[in-house]
């Protein structure tokens, strides 16, 4: 059972959604639901105004209809589930520290910016700066995981200290940028520049990458840990062929600009 | 009772209150798991001088491990939580991570944990990293070939350990025979293991000893060489040799399971009479009655 969202106005202009989450909705009426405030524009409406509303005191909330332009959906969560038919907008997520998100269409920039505890997946796309921190931020995501099985634009990753970011199609530019710790697995090409910055954690592609110079080779080897997560990565419906599994990747360490502990690891052909 | 011409004494096993983890090791090969896991449980027979009990417990297959490779499943068992972390910080470190290939992942869900990689991770020397994934935490140490990952923590519950059977039988060969066969049987129940070489014991035991500080000595009353003499002899007319099997477990039906196992092996087997030993109720927290469990 389920809260069902159907967005009956849809809008050119932004509408801002915080309230949609399952901590806030679980406890109130139909009613009191259809009376959350959201922000349209630079004006304060009423979620009923966009969305009809069924369904009271569940913890997974289903949402239908474009919602491309609605951003915040599920900020601030933590428990239970929001399941998005179609496409979402901006902040998806933003400061979730639990439940999780499961986006049936594609994704906005900003895929779970403070992000702390929580599972957010992408079946489709997602833009930039997936589980990245905000501008001026010096950490990004603290924890949870986000799943984007298509591809993503640049910076995904951006400061992370924790947490998994995997990525089943290819990711852009900065991928990993002043990474503090973490992991983010790319499994298709990924962009230039990968990891710049990094001091800890780690950054994976099944293609060859153009290594900055401030990255040192250090060998080629079995990562065992990466079987862990690459069988993790099958559980969640990622299609990972056994040679990457059993492969040996390329180990390059960096940023020798920073402290040096993080790892680029690139499966070796 | 009897099953079949083997007589079952109306007695019971007495076992104790133990706590259990279980070990997975995963290696590129059976072999390189299995050889860790051989090396993990030497000499942990009896915690009377081992400090822990531990057995390998089965074969796990490479698609039911969680990297994906041939794996193998160890218990080991201590009688104070407390003393848990030490004896797998102990042989994990000196017996899997010195083992080519090898990883080792805690195989027990469980509300209890006590710290592991958590502190093996020290030997990484600042080299070490944690990787987490889900409620699922790893360090990953540097070795010589290239990397040793561990599972943070591992689970431990209460188990039961000491349930036993005694096999007694005609001549040293067929009680061997008997009791190896019973062994075979039980070691096939998940979550049991039987600590002993094969899991047949002829030392068997008892509590205390004529010399100061020996807290065990041989049980004389079922030595066969002693029944000419021994006060309370156990050895029968006709029986030439007993074999004890010790059984450990998570949880008192998986042991009952194996010792009804047990019994209608060694019954099928030759063995003469059967009965378990106990030390009269009063100091173990579980009693395996024999003629209940046949009952069911």
């Amino acid at each position: 059972m389920s809260i069902k969202l159907t967005l009956h106005t849809p809008t050119d202009v932004p509408l801002e959604a915080h309230c949609i989450n399952p901590n806030t909705v679980k406890a109130l009426s139909q009613s009191g639901v259809e009376h959350l405030e959201v922000i349209h524009g630079n004006q304060t409406a009423r979620l009923g105004d966009f969305f009809t509303v069924k369904g009271k005191g569940h913890e997974t909330i289903h949402i239908e209809g474009d919602t491309s332009n609605v951003k915040y959906l599920g900020a601030g969560m933590t428990q239970g589930e929001i399941i998005i038919d179609g496409n979402v907008g901006m902040h998806l997520g933003c400061g979730m520290s639990g439940g999780k998100i499961i986006v049936k269409g594609n994704a906005d920039d900003w895929v779970g910016p403070e992000m702390s505890g929580g599972q957010i997946t992408i079946k489709g796309n997602a833009g930039h700066m997936v589980g990245s921190a905000y501008r001026g931020q010096s950490t990004g995501i603290l924890g949870g995981e986000i799943y984007v099985h298509g591809n993503v634009k640049n910076e995904a990753g951006n400061s992370m200290r924790r947490g998994l970011i995997a990525i089943g199609g290819s990711a852009g530019d900065f991928t990993g940028v002043n990474l503090l710790a973490g992991s983010v697995i790319v499994c298709g090409e990924i962009g230039a520049r990968a990891g710049a910055g990094m001091k800890r954690g780690t950054i994976v592609s099944f293609c060859d990458a153009e290594m900055l110079p401030t990255f040192e080779y250090a060998c080629t080897y079995h990562p065992v840990f990466l079987r862990f997560y690459l069988k993790h990565l099958q559980d969640h419906g990622f299609d990972i062929d056994d040679r990457y599994i059993n492969g040996r990747y390329d180990r390059w360490s960096g940023d020798s600009i920073e402290l040096n502990r993080g790892e680029v690891l690139i499966f070796n052909r | 009772m009897k099953i079949n011409k083997t007589e079952i004494v109306d007695t019971f096993a007495e076992a104790f209150k133990m706590w259990g983890s279980r070990v997975i090791i995963t290696a590129d090969t059976l072999g390189w798991a299995r050889a860790a896991a051989q090396s993990m449980t030497g000499f942990a027979t009896s915690v009377i001088r081992c400090k822990c009990e531990a057995a390998v417990e089965c074969e796990i297959a490479r698609e039911d491990t969680p990297d994906g490779r041939p794996g193998i499943s160890v218990l080991l068992f201590t009688m104070a939580k407390d003393n848990m972390s030490a004896r797998l910080v102990d042989r994990i470190g000196q017996c899997v991570m010195t083992c080519p290939t090898t990883a080792c992942y805690n195989g027990l869900s469980s509300e209890e944990t006590v710290p592991v990689g958590g502190r093996l991770r020290y030997f990484g020397d600042g080299y070490q990293i944690s990787k987490k994934v889900g409620d699922r935490k790893l360090w990953r140490i540097p070795v010589m070939e290239g990397e040793f990952v561990v599972d943070d923590s591992f689970g431990v519950q209460p188990a039961v350990g000491g349930g036993n059977l005694l096999i007694y039988g005609t001549n040293r060969s067929t009680t061997l025979r008997a009791s190896l066969a019973a062994a075979d049987a039980m070691k096939e129940i998940s979550g049991v293991f039987l600590p002993f070489p094969q899991g047949v014991v002829r030392s068997g035991s008892k509590v205390g000893s004529k010399y100061k500080g020996l807290i065990a000595s041989t049980n004389d009353e079922y030595c066969p060489t002693l029944r000419g003499f021994a006060p309370k002899t156990q050895i029968p007319d006709g029986i030439e040799a007993v074999y004890e099997i010790v059984i450990d477990g998570l949880d008192e039906d998986s042991v009952a399971e194996a010792m009804r196992r047990g019994m209608h092996t060694a019954a099928e087997k030759g063995a003469a009479i059967i009965s378990a030993g106990n030390y009269g109720g009063d100091l173990g927290k579980y009693h395996f009655h024999l003629n209940q469990i046949l009952k069911g």
